[in-house]
């Protein structure tokens, strides 16, 4: 089997000695066409690996941000299907940048496991994280979409000790996400020691790629992470720049603020290292 | 070991040996059930079961539950032969299982008491919960006042508006209620912003769940400690007609009254047995709570059940008049016992209830919780059909005076 996207650009990261910058946006958030500006742009504006939220009514395990970004993104008439459209189009003018769906197990059962599987890798989707899909329940999705070639990322969390470390861990692929905080997204922000430690401890276990978010805001943020992990990942405070777009009424010049934020975690996390 | 393999078969390939002994090692009913949750807190739910089948071992638990049962929550609860309602039906003798006389009013504290002593057992210093109808949320301030723990309950906006004596109750015991504004504002938020919670303070935290849903070991746990409504029911009719029931009927939101009534009959064939679901406006409107009626198997609340979802399945806002009965999913145990066929399952709406509510008001002296007017309705179709040697037992699960100000605004009255 090939080496997946994800696979060759941690290999490339690792190269150019680097870490690299994960973005989360919400899939169809505000709406579909300003999402598609934003996506498009990613790249471009420097993120490495694209995380993309499938929109949900009852995201458990997100702030109060994301959850805002999931209803608008619904409220605009996003669905899984029209979600798999816009990546399609996406991957039209990009065939590098690795591409993960994110987001909860429930309108994928909806769609149907196998379904969805063919649905996404068709569209040139490189990885899944489902939240709420631990690896007691490995057999209905994560199983057949390794079986595909599908990346399927886990979420590791302070609560996560050595005893089940191993078990997160075996069928995981692509990259580790390591939660550096006990908490939702957008929470508090991570203490830098406790990072260090922890993606110390993860390294012992595996050799997979570990990215670090949950809490990631300010360049200095990311820059910091990029010192410790692999990658960092910034979500909330991106999705943020969404909101403050929508409450002033005006979404025009949104793509190229969220580019120009991004640009600047980017920044900040290729230059941690020689800094 | 083998034992435990050779049932897990069983439930899922056919009809099985005992309809009680699930869940599965997984936690699965059949096909439902399970651990749909995030990372952050399996090692809780983990912990959690390994604390509850230990205490379950232990007789002193046990024992100490049951002192608490019958001194605190004034166990066991009668069952009372509703004569008047009886002759006005013509039909099967109707019992009511009085749960709604249990101190906090609702059969919720049976579990509250339970699980309070788990999280004791555990260490926890500090308790929170999702409340719909805010019976739950008293029931969990309630013993939290009791054992000295912090509390804290999530309701949702809506839900606080329409229950403003339950959430000045929980006040009074000294919980804090978080108004829950995400969402439709109900019981589902409740739930929702009661698990980002419990990510985020793990390790001192425990989560009263008050119904048999909720990842494994939730919905088993939740049962066991409820099932003693219907331990009850059966020495009691034993005694009282020297026989089993004809129908049991109980209302299901998330369904932990009914299973708690149900479980302990589930092997006897002779008991046909009814869950009512709520209607609202009715099941062809769309605004309903008939997860089973009218919805299909997802995921949600780190279970699968039948959930009520739209074609990209996004959850669907229920409605019902009963605050305690408007949540978008059910139990796991029904959703299995549903599909093998062990129990019925039938619906009442809004208006049902009401006119069952009046009913038992006037013809018993008692006024019901909104739920079990659901369960009365359907007694009221079932019982005239049947023989006057008949017998059912309905759990009567709450009282209604929560639920007078709803009452009263429907019948056009200002109080």
């Amino acid at each position: 089997m090939t080496a997946s996207r994800l696979d060759r650009r941690f290999a490339e990261l690792r190269d150019e000695g680097r870490a690299g910058l994960v973005t989360f946006v919400c899939g169809g958030d505000p709406d579909a066409d300003t999402f598609q500006a934003i996506l498009d742009g990613l790249p471009e504006a420097g993120a490495d690996v694209i995380e993309v939220g499938m929109p949900f009514s009852d995201p458990m395990a997100d702030g109060p941000s994301i959850q805002a970004g999931n209803l608008r993104a619904l409220a605009a008439g996003m669905t899984l299907k029209r979600l798999l459209g816009h990546i399609a189009r996406f991957r039209e003018m990009n065939s590098e940048t690795p591409l993960v769906l994110m987001g909860y197990f429930n309108p994928i059962h909806k769609f149907g496991p196998e379904r969805f599987l063919e649905a996404a890798i068709a569209a040139g989707v490189d990885g899944l994280i489902v939240v709420d899909l631990p690896p007691e329940e490995d057999a209905e999705l994560c199983l057949p979409a390794m079986a595909r070639g599908l990346n399927f990322i886990r979420l590791a969390t302070p609560t996560t000790d050595d005893k089940r470390l191993p078990k997160v861990l075996g069928n995981t692929s692509g990259f580790i996400y390591y939660v550096s905080i006990t908490g939702i997204t957008g929470a508090a922000a991570p203490v830098a020691d406790m990072v260090g430690a922890a993606v110390a401890r993860l390294r012992r276990h595996t050799d997979l790629p570990v990215a670090v978010g949950f809490g990631i805001r300010e360049p200095a943020q990311a820059a910091g992470i990029a010192r410790l992990a692999d990658a960092a990942v910034v979500g909330s405070a991106l999705v943020d720049e969404v909101a403050r777009h929508v409450a002033e009424g005006d979404t025009s010049g949104l793509p190229e603020a969220l580019h120009a934020k991004v640009r600047s975690l980017a920044q900040a996390v290729r230059g941690a290292r020689a800094a | 070991m083998a034992t435990a393999i050779t049932a897990t078969t069983r439930m899922a390939t056919g009809r099985p040996n005992s309809f009680r002994a699930g869940p599965d090692e997984d936690g699965h009913f059949g096909i439902y059930g399970g651990r749909f949750v995030a990372e952050t807190l399996m090692p809780n739910i983990l912990a959690l079961e390994e604390a509850w089948l230990a205490a379950k071992q232990d007789p002193s638990f046990q024992a100490e539950l049951d002192s608490w049962f019958k001194d605190y929550v004034g166990r066991p609860s009668p069952l009372y032969l509703a004569q008047r309602l009886t002759d006005h039906l013509g039909g099967a003798k109707v019992y009511f299982k009085r749960d709604e006389l249990n101190h906090t009013g609702a059969h919720k504290i049976n579990n509250c008491v339970g699980q309070i002593l788990l999280a004791t057992r555990m260490g926890k210093k500090r308790i929170i919960a999702e409340t719909g109808a805010g019976q739950h949320g008293v029931a969990t301030a309630t013993v939290a006042a009791r054992f000295g723990l912090e509390c804290i309950i999530y309701m949702g906006e809506r839900d606080i508006e329409r229950q403003a004596p339950n959430v000045f109750r929980m006040r009074l015991l000294g919980a804090k209620v978080v108004p829950v504004t995400s969402g439709s504002k109900t019981l589902k938020d409740a739930m929702n912003e009661a698990l980002r919670d419990w990510v985020t303070n793990v390790d001192d935290t425990f989560y009263i769940i008050g119904s048999v849903a909720g990842p494994h070991p939730y919905p088993a746990l939740v049962r066991d400690f409820q099932s003693i409504i219907g331990t009850e029911a059966r020495a009691q009719i034993q005694e009282k007609e020297g026989r089993l029931p004809d129908l049991l009927v109980a209302a299901v939101g998330g369904g932990s009254n009914a299973m708690g009534l149900f479980h302990p009959f589930l092997d006897d064939p002779e008991v046909r047995i009814v869950a009512v679901e709520a209607a609202g406006d009715g099941i062809e409107t769309g605004r309903h709570a008939a997860a089973m009626t009218a919805g299909e198997p997802g995921v949600l609340h780190g279970m699968r059940s039948y959930l009520m979802q739209d074609d990209d399945g996004q959850i669907v806002e229920p409605h019902s008049i009963s605050a305690g009965l408007d949540y978008p999913g059910i139990g796991p145990e029904h959703s299995w016992l549903k599909d093998m066929g062990r129990i019925e399952i039938a619906t009442a709406t809004d208006q049902d209830a009401l006119d069952a509510f009046a009913l038992c008001a006037k013809l018993e002296g008692i006024l019901p919780a909104l739920e079990p007017s659901h369960a009365l309705a359907e007694v009221t179709r079932q019982a005239p059909q049947l023989a006057k040697d008949q017998i059912i037992i309905m759990n009567l699960c709450g009282r209604g005076d929560k639920d007078i100000g709803t009452v009263a605004q429907h019948m056009g009255v200002t109080l």
